[in-house]
Order: structure tokens, then sequence, then C-alpha cells
């Protein structure tokens, strides 16, 4: 969690808004330091998150979440996060009898046309639990990524169909949040990835985009954050509705600041 | 009023909005206008849940609105069977069947996730017949209005569907501008007439009613023709594009800062009254790497 992300989006763990659909896009860079951000605020809530990884081990989210204060072992043991970690139960598909649901059964199918038992693995997770071991607040989804979707042969309708369904359960009728990460293809001119991204926009209340700097790499300024907020006309009237900051990854803190206004220029 | 041109014609009102850009306020404009005028207002709605969707109403529009919840299992994955059995293209054409007495307004929240879930001929034939329901000899009420109002984003679609949709819409508006401050591109096709261009800028306030801004730009020009009067560019400039001999011969006369005279190099190498009392002295550092060739040796003074 980057306290100051949490200034720029004006939230804290303890009072983050419900029922809103969260879009992290990056363009020319890696914008999983937003995951780890949400990973680690959403835990540290006291949320029950559904964490569907499709890009790293669940070490590596470990490692990152240590270094952010939070223990995902801890958390799995508690039950307070469900993981499907993609790398390691792509394999299992392979290997079990084919009438058992799996969450990753379109990798066994030639067309996939249905992410439904991936959505039928988020409900159970984010089901709520009458046993009054430990209350949770509300439930949270996290995916990343979606893009990755596509490129093991889902269709973009199939996603954005996932999606809708995750958003009316997890954020309308269980009241909770949903945070996904789609990368943005400027240059590749993905048409899919463009529809992904477009139909995502529509459909979510905050969107985030990390991009590269247009100049290329440098030392000190890794790239620039948007931030634009949707829907959100009757609560926000007068506020600006995008807002455009710079970033600097350090190792357990993301600084921002203004355009041009890095401390290593000024 | 904007909106109420907008309301006029009747068929297919085509809103095509962007992410910066979004129209979905705008469709709410419409549908409270409608049922402030006393419509029944239909809301297939596909993108938002029933609650966000009737969030800015009072009571009273609220009850002129019949929500036909698509949102909640569109696909008919929780398999309980009771929202829409065939799907979204049953609901639409279960919209079609509907007969209620007076005029009636259809909002489809959006088109665009029918387009992505149905073919696009399927979907153009369903709307026509939508909008064109007064037409059919089954149904018993001589002359009855349907408005159908469909929200497009535009971005997830191709040039040809979007086409498609356009040549059915009477009305096309297309949004764009930020949320406080929105223009509206509008296109209308009135019957046996040219197709006429109107800009207009906008803001909606958060009872959904609109505030039309004073820079609106209203101009009327018939579309498939490009401008006739061509404005001169050269007529209000803020300077001149020729000069005169005299001016001329002034400009050339003058020296511009940065050129270099003999002058300006006396004037600087020449040291003021001031300059003059100043003076180094300097004391060699046992390692110091003293250079005997003179470090402006290169420079012209």
């Amino acid at each position: 969690m980057f306290p100051e992300l949490n200034n720029l989006l004006n939230t804290t763990p303890d009072r983050a808004e419900q029922g809103k659909l969260t879009l992290l896009c990056d363009a020319k860079t890696d914008g999983s330091f937003l995951v780890h951000h949400f990973l680690s605020f959403y835990l540290k809530a006291n949320c029950k998150v559904c964490f569907v990884a499709l890009i790293q081990s669940f070490s590596h989210y470990n490692i990152v979440g240590q270094k952010l204060g939070v223990s995902l072992t801890t958390a799995r043991e508690r039950g307070q996060l469900v993981f499907l970690e993609g790398l390691k139960s792509s394999v299992d598909v392979f290997f079990r009898a084919q009438e058992e649901p799996h969450p990753l059964q379109f990798l066994r199918e030639a067309n996939a046309e249905t992410l439904q038992p991936l959505y039928e693995f988020v409900r159970e997770a984010l089901k709520p639990v009458d046993s009054g071991e430990a209350a949770w607040r509300y439930p949270v989804l996290l995916v990343d990524d979606l893009s990755v979707l596509l490129s093991l042969g889902v269709g973009v309708v199939a996603v954005l169909d996932f999606v809708h369904y995750c958003r009316a359960t997890v954020c309308w009728e269980l009241k909770g949040n949903m945070v996904a990460l789609v990368h943005d293809s400027v240059d590749t001119e993905d048409e899919e990835n463009d529809v992904l991204l477009n139909g995502l926009s529509h459909q979510s209340h905050l969107i985030l985009r990390a991009e590269g700097l247009a100049t290329g790499f440098c030392r000190d300024v890794h790239g620039q954050l948007t931030i634009l907020w949707r829907r959100a006309l009757r609560t926000t009237a007068q506020r600006e509705q995008i807002l455009t900051y710079q970033y600097k990854i350090q190792d357990k803190n993301v600084s921002f600041f203004a355009r041009g206004m890095s401390p290593a220029v000024l | 009023k904007m909106l109420d041109s907008l309301l006029a014609l009747g068929g297919l009102v085509l809103l095509r909005d962007s992410v910066e850009c979004e129209g979905r306020s705008l469709l709410k404009a419409l549908i409270k206008k409608s049922a402030l005028c006393g419509e029944q207002v239909h809301i297939l709605g596909c993108e938002v849940s029933e609650e966000e969707f009737r969030e800015g109403y009072d009571s009273d529009i609220n009850s002129r609105l019949v929500y036909h919840n698509l949102f909640r299992d569109p696909l008919n994955w929780s398999k309980n069977g009771k929202a829409f059995p065939e799907g979204p293209l049953g609901a639409l054409r279960a919209l079609c069947r509907r007969t209620d007495p007076g005029p009636v307004t259809v909002a489809l929240d959006s088109l665009s996730w029918l387009l992505l879930h149905l073919p696009c001929t399927i979907l153009c034939q369903t709307l026509h017949a939508l909008s064109h329901r007064s037409s059919c000899p089954d149904s018993s009420s001589s002359m009855e209005r349907v408005r159908v109002l469909g929200l497009l984003h535009e971005e997830l679609h191709g040039p040809g569907p979007v086409g498609a949709l356009s040549s059915l819409a009477q009305v096309e508006v297309t949004l764009s501008g930020m949320l406080s401050q929105t223009s509206a591109n509008i296109l209308y096709r009135r019957p046996r007439q040219r197709p006429t261009h109107q800009t207009q800028c906008f803001s909606i306030l958060p009872d959904f009613s609109l505030n039309l801004q004073g820079m609106s730009t209203l101009e009327s020009q018939p579309h498939p023709d490009p401008p006739t009067t061509q404005a001169d560019p050269t007529a209000h400039l803020t300077f001149n594009l020729r000069l005169s001999e005299k001016e001329k011969e002034a400009k050339d006369s003058l020296t511009l800062p940065f050129q270099f005279s003999s002058e300006k190099q006396q004037a600087l190498l020449c040291s003021g009254p001031g300059q003059a009392t100043s003076c180094i002295f300097y004391e060699p550092d046992a390692y110091d790497d003293l250079d005997h060739e003179d470090p402006d040796d290169d420079l012209d003074i």
C-alpha cells in the first residue's frame, strides 16, 4: 500500500468506497505496482480478497507483499485470501478428470466460448459465509491481468461477460469492489485488446492509467499516472475529473509529484 | 430546448459516447424529459444495476420507469431462469410486443452490449420493428409513437455496425468534451428533408436537467454539401502580411540584440571604472597542476 497514492485517490483502508470497479491500465510500462498496491490495501482493510493471479507465482506476490507490510501466506491461512495461481493450476487442468469443473477449464477447450467456470470459482470464493470465525468486511476481486486471457485464446466478448458477471455479483450483489489490470497495446494495434480496454473503461468507476514517458527511460521519473473518475457527476460536481502525476517507484514506496516537478529535476 | 428537439422526431435516437465523455447522463436526462411528459418509459438495462440507474430520479419519475433488468443475469449463467430465458434478443422482442396505450419511450442501455452479443443484422431488424411499431397491421391503435433511445459506445465497434445503426437513426448525437462541459454534435434526419447538423454545448446538472452554455454555436447547414462560402483567412489578422518600402528599410537598418558588432566587443572588453579596482591574489598549492598555456588562446580577443 502506497500512502501517497491513497492521498491522491482520497481514500484509506478504513473508509474505502464500496461497489466500485477500478480499472488499472498500463501502456509502455509495467503497471503491476498498482496491483500490489490494491492487494495490500484491501488485505489491510480486512476485506475478503479473491486474487486471480495469472501472471506471477504466489511467492512473487508474497515477497512484494511482505515489502508492503502484508503476508499473503498468513492471509491465505486465515482464510482472508483466496489465491488462484494461474501458473500452477493451469497444469492441473490437463491432469484431472474432465468432468470435474476447473476455473481455468477454457485452457482445455479448442475454442473457448465462456469463462463461466472462472466466474463460478470467484463466486464460490467470495460467497458470504455464516460461520462467525472471522468476520471480513466486504469482498474484493483482483485480477492480474485480463489481457492474458485474450492471449490464451479467449474471445473479447467472453472476457467482457466474465467481468460483467463479476461486477454484478461482487460489486452490486455483495457490495464489494473489483480491481482488474489490462495492458494497453498502444503501438501494436491489437483490436481485440482495444475493445476489451474500452469496454471495461465504460464499465468502470475509476481508471488508473500508468504510462511510460514518451521520451523513454529515465532514472528519476518512471512514468506518468492518469487518474480518471467516471460517473462521479453527482458527488463531485466541481472536482477535477482527470488528474495526472508522474511517479518514481522506490524499494518500498512510490512517490508521486506533479508533471515536471521531480525532486531530481528541481 | 435541446431535449425537446431531440425527442420531437420519434424513431431511433442514437447517442454516441466515448470513454472520456460518457453519455448515460444525457440518456437519463432524455428519459426524465419523456417521463415528465407523462410517457411510459421502458428501459432495457444491460450495463448498470437498477439501483444505479434509478439513482438521482425522484419517486414521481421512478414510478413511470419500467426497468427490464438484463444486468443481473443476461446469459442465464445462474440458471434460475426467471429473468429472460430467451436471452437479450428475447427481451428486446418482448419490448416489441408490449402493447401499452399511449406514447412509449424505450431506452436501450446500451446498444453496445446488444451489438456485442447479437448479430448486427438481427439487431437492426429488431430495432426497426421496434421503432416502426405503429405501421404493424396487427396493432390496434392507429398512430402510436414509439421512441427508441440507444446508447452506443463508439470505440467498441467497427465502422460497419456503427454505420448500419446510424442509418437507422432519426437523430444522431455524438458527444465529445469533458464531463463538466460537453458538446454534442447533433444530426437530424427529418423525413423528406435534408439532414441538418447542429452543435450544442451543455452541461448536465445533478438532477438530470440540462444547462445550455451561452457559447453554443448553432449552425444549420446542408450536410452533403461542403460549406459554400469560404471565410477569408487573412481577414482579421493581428499582424501585417506584407511590408511597405519604408518599413522594409527600417527593418534592415535595425541591429538585432544577438548580432555581435565590434562596438559591442569593445564595450565588453574595456573594463569599467568599478571593475578596474578588483584584483585576484592566488597562492599556488603544492599539488597544483599549473598550465602555462593561455586558456583563452582560441578566443578572438
